[in-house]
């Protein structure tokens, strides 16, 4: 039985982590790759990057992070942010990352997950999704609607539709994320989780709005997600990764043990 | 200095980095002669067993894993599709494969008493050491390692398995024949357990 994946997530601007942590002295000064240090001895079971710099200059400094942080982290991690062709793929596995993440550039060119796991895999591409609760109407029959450009852009597609499109298409994985919940610490979109989680072949990551231990929980249990992206839940502190996997143990859910050797 | 064999496949360098940083010196090669001269040889990567095969075979290198590594006694080491290809044959492509391992590899069923099962494995799954044996110096029994597989290995003589775990079935993780040491999981993306395998294989007098 695989264990259930906690995945924290960086967003990354120039070079830097956007939001700075406020625990883990090194960690503190928003470096990527002192924080990614900081949470794989921590036990995290993978990273996420997200490239969030508007510059022009975006890729090259971007694929400096990816390099450096693939030279002292050893567990997968992926990267988004600004992918839109094979060739922007290509560089940011090169540099070491083991799976890119596609957002809004795949609701706009959808061949982009067909090319990418031709290239390289489907255990490379992840379908990343913003997804926000509607109403149910003809076209949007799952009551979630997909948004893009960072929530901005209500695309009138259903959320469950574009997920098998996807998966039909290459993905190997979905990160469903809740615009509606991202940030407010209220828990997951359980009810999107579980809905695409059982109509796809592929594991779910659970993203938006984690605040507490249980939320985790209910990601795994009714929401069945295979994982569950963390971002300020752990960047200030308030619950270090051993402790959410010791509370997720505690309650019968399957966790890594990472172990120092 | 260990060859990484460059069979133009992905995921080789972040091999080459998990060396460096643990300090083997260590090259990325499809050249035959260095591949010879190398006190050590791992076959890493993720790829489908077809094209794995076709590119050894384009390269050249197909007889020098068979004769000039495994049977040469040389420490080789197969990580993912490099455990996979081993066997004498793979069900993914029908491919023919090495035959340094007798039997064949198989995929993960696609559900397990009705209900679904998502293939490939993605994840951080138990691996159970069924036998004894120096690759896991230092590393406890029932560590979780990172598996991305649709394929798993089946041996015909049980006894090369030396550890295992479960995905819908139980399956082969790890063999070991004389010198040749292979794992289904991802040594180089398992944190420091792997860590500590690759480096008790770089280390190995057998």
């Amino acid at each position: 039985m695989l264990a259930k994946r906690i995945i924290p997530c960086l967003d990354v601007r120039d070079g830097k982590v956007t939001k700075g942590v406020k625990f883990a002295g090194n960690a503190d000064i928003g470096d990527p790759v002192a924080m990614a240090r900081y949470y794989y001895e921590q036990g995290a079971d993978e990273l996420v990057f997200y490239d969030i710099t508007a510059s022009n200059e975006r890729r090259a400094i971007m694929l400096e992070v990816v390099s450096n942080v693939a030279r002292e982290i050893f567990i997968p991690f992926s990267v988004g942010g600004g992918l839109r062709t094979l060739a922007d793929m290509r560089a940011v596995l090169l540099a070491g990352a083991e799976k890119v993440s596609i957002d809004s550039g795949a609701v706009r060119n959808p061949r982009i997950i067909a090319e990418g796991a031709r290239a390289f895999g489907s255990q490379c591409i992840v379908l990343s999704m913003q997804v926000r609760k509607t109403a149910v109407r003809p076209g949007l029959e799952s009551g979630y609607e997909v948004v893009i450009d960072g929530g901005r852009v209500f695309t009138g597609r259903d959320a469950l539709e574009w997920a098998r499109e996807g998966v039909s298409l290459g993905a190997g994985e979905i990160v469903i994320n809740s615009i509606d919940r991202d940030g407010t610490k209220a828990g997951y979109d359980l009810e999107i989780t579980r809905l695409i989680s059982e109509a796809v072949p592929v594991p779910i990551v659970a993203s938006g709005g984690a605040g507490a231990p249980e939320h985790l929980r209910e990601a795994f249990t009714a929401g069945a997600a295979d994982a569950a992206i963390v971002a300020s839940i752990v960047h200030y502190g308030e619950y270090p990764i051993p402790e959410l996997k010791r509370y997720l143990k505690s309650a019968g859910i399957e966790v890594r043990d990472a172990i120092a050797l | 200095m260990i060859a990484i064999v460059d069979y133009r496949a992905g995921n080789l360098t972040s091999v080459r980095r998990a060396l460096e940083f643990l300090g083997h010196r260590c090259e990325i090669t499809d050249d035959a002669d260095k591949i010879r001269a190398a006190r050590r040889v791992i076959l890493p990567g993720v790829g489908a067993a077809g094209a794995t095969m076709e590119n050894l075979r384009a390269l050249g290198l197909v007889e020098v894993l068979r004769r000039d590594v495994a049977a040469a006694d040389k420490p080789f080491l197969g990580i993912c599709i490099g455990i996979q290809v081993l066997l004498d044959r793979s069900e993914e492509d029908s491919a023919a494969c090495l035959g340094v391992i007798a039997g064949h590899v198989t995929r993960y069923p696609g559900s397990i008493d009705g209900r679904p099962l998502k293939v490939p494995q993605i994840g951080w799954n138990r691996v159970r050491q069924t036998r004894a044996h120096p690759i896991f110096t230092g590393v406890p029994d029932n560590t979780h390692f990172y598996f991305v597989n649709s394929y798993f290995p089946v041996p015909d003589d049980p006894k090369v398995a030396i550890a295992e775990s479960d995905y819908g079935v139980n399956f082969v993780a790890a063999v070991a024949s004389g010198k040749v040491v292979a794992t289904q999981f991802h040594l180089e993306k398992s944190g420091a357990a792997g860590l500590k395998l690759l480096d008790n294989f770089c280390r190995l007098e057998f």
